[in-house]
């Protein structure tokens, strides 16, 4: 389980997060949404401790994610970043086995190897892509490496950072539904956090809503439709008018 | 009062500056001794600054020695002392113009393209992402490249000192009609161990700048393509200016009488 309290983060007068409460159950897959530059990538880098948040207290599974052995709490996290952010110098297995070739979780080069391929496989992809370069791929292909990268060492939670962005309509429901399939099967505790309404509707079992710094409304993916908060229907129903302002 | 508020404002950022250059520095430095090292990745580094710069390297010196060679040749003649080309060839290039050239060489072509990669990375949260899958970037990125450009810089300006001294013995004995071995005992004779440990001592220094300066303002660059391009002209600056003051620094180390 991963627990924010009052959690916040400003940078200069731009406060981000301002008092960020939220509870993410074991095995669930929590949606953050919320408008671009609303702070969701902040949020979960703050759980990562790539960004360090300015006060709050952030544990998972009930331990200070700023006490402990780093590397091992690392090691608990798989990620999926936005852009992919898949290592340009490395073939697409380094990348994926990346984790498996150094560190506490190293093996040997053809177990890693085997390992990547298998990966891979899980989502939809073919080991001739194993030996080129991410520069090589499409954009859907380099976010399945970047999806098999983040489950190859079979984290128990896994972060998805607007897994969809970028991707064509089928292609981002090919993703969504790999997800929602791999966090089952592995029962991992997944947080991602999209825009992309489509996503949420497909992957989540709770959906959290980031709005002016704080946590708007939280609650089961079936309640999304009738949350009674204003900027919840305004933000799933894409409208203009409503207590979100929006430039014109 | 507003003039005093500029110069002060200015001289806390450049302190700031080199506080955190400082920092960077020495927590590069730390991890030497804490493993792991990663060794692939410095071979590759190793590779790629060192055998790949030769070429460059080697084109530079020769063209510098050979003009070394005319321009001595023609300022000798104003006093009959153009029998000295071999000797103020080899010790102008093996003394400043062998580790200078063959440094502002590195800077160029590797510090650039250091600063490049890693600020890309930076932008395209690569560094994240190496840090998520439990990586020091600064093991990772900055250790192996430190290290491999410090290592391999006397190397290259080793070799750099010798095609020099080749260019000017070419242009010495095929246009200004020297006796080809009496060039090369006059170029032996005269070269003393102390000038040689002095260029190399000096490539080892400038390949730890060139490296570093990469790798700070790589890590340091803002979003964007204008963070990337500004990082990448930063790094390139810094490790010149810094490389000829340091220069000047080793010829009074020395040389200084």
């Amino acid at each position: 389980m991963i627990t924010l309290r009052d959690v916040h983060k400003s940078f200069g007068s731009n406060h981000v997060l301002a008092g960020v409460n939220l509870t993410v159950p074991q095995g669930e897959n929590m949606v953050v949404i919320g408008g671009s530059g609303s702070g969701k990538s902040i949020l979960i880098k703050s759980i990562l401790g790539l960004v360090k948040p300015d006060s709050g207290q952030i544990t998972v599974g009930g331990q200070d994610v700023t006490t402990g052995d780093r590397d091992a709490f690392l090691a608990r996290f798989g990620m999926l970043f936005q852009g992919g952010a898949l290592f340009d110098s490395l073939p697409v297995w380094q990348n994926v086995a990346f984790r498996l070739l150094r560190g506490a979780l190293k093996r040997p080069r053809d177990q890693a190897r085997d390992i990547a391929i298998e990966k891979l496989r899980r989502v939809g992809l073919s080991a001739d892509v194993a030996d080129r370069l991410p520069a090589e791929l499409s954009g859907g292909m380099q976010k399945r490496v970047s999806l098999a990268r983040a489950i190859a060492a079979e984290p128990e939670i896994i972060f998805f950072d607007e897994p969809t962005t970028g991707l064509d309509p089928i292609m981002a429901g090919v993703i969504n539904d790999l997800i929602r399939e791999i966090v089952t099967e592995m029962g991992a505790t997944a947080m991602t956090i999209t825009h992309d309404m489509t996503s949420v509707r497909a992957m989540a079992d709770r959906v959290a809503m980031l709005h002016g710094g704080v946590i708007r409304w939280t609650g089961p993916i079936a309640d999304l439709d009738n949350s009674g908060d204003p900027h919840v229907d305004q933000f799933i129903h894409g409208r203009a008018e409503g207590p979100i302002a929006t430039l014109r | 009062m507003r003039i005093l508020a500029y110069i002060g404002a200015a001289v806390l950022a450049q302190l700031a500056a080199f506080g955190r250059l400082s920092i960077f520095t020495a927590q590069a430095v730390s991890h030497l001794a804490r493993p792991p090292f990663y060794w692939r990745e410095f071979v590759t580094a190793v590779v790629q600054i060192g055998w790949f710069s030769l070429p460059v390297v080697g084109l530079t010196a020769f063209f510098t020695g050979g003009a070394l060679a005319l321009q001595i040749y023609a300022g000798g003649a104003r006093f009959s002392a153009e029998a000295v080309v071999p000797q103020i060839v080899a010790i102008g290039m093996v003394r400043e113009l062998g580790p200078v050239l063959v440094g502002l060489m590195i800077a160029a072509r590797v510090t650039s393209s250091i600063a490049a990669e890693i600020a890309t990375m930076k932008v395209t949260e690569q560094i994240d992402a190496l840090v998520t899958l439990s990586t020091h970037p600064m093991k990772y990125l900055t250790l192996p490249r430190v290290l491999a450009a410090t290592l391999v810089m006397p190397v290259l300006v080793g070799i750099g000192d010798i095609i020099g001294i080749f260019g000017g013995f070419v242009v010495g004995v095929e246009r200004l009609g020297f006796n080809s071995s009496a060039y090369l005992k006059n170029t032996v004779d005269f070269l003393q161990v102390h000038d040689i440990t002095s260029s190399l001592v000096k490539g080892a220094v400038f390949g730890f700048v060139a490296a570093l300066m990469g790798c700070y303002y790589g890590m340091g660059s803002d979003r964007g393509a204008m963070g990337v391009g500004r990082a990448t002209k930063g790094s390139v600056v810094a490790a010149a200016v810094l490389i000829l003051a340091a220069n000047f620094a080793l010829t009074e180390a020395f040389f200084s009488t």
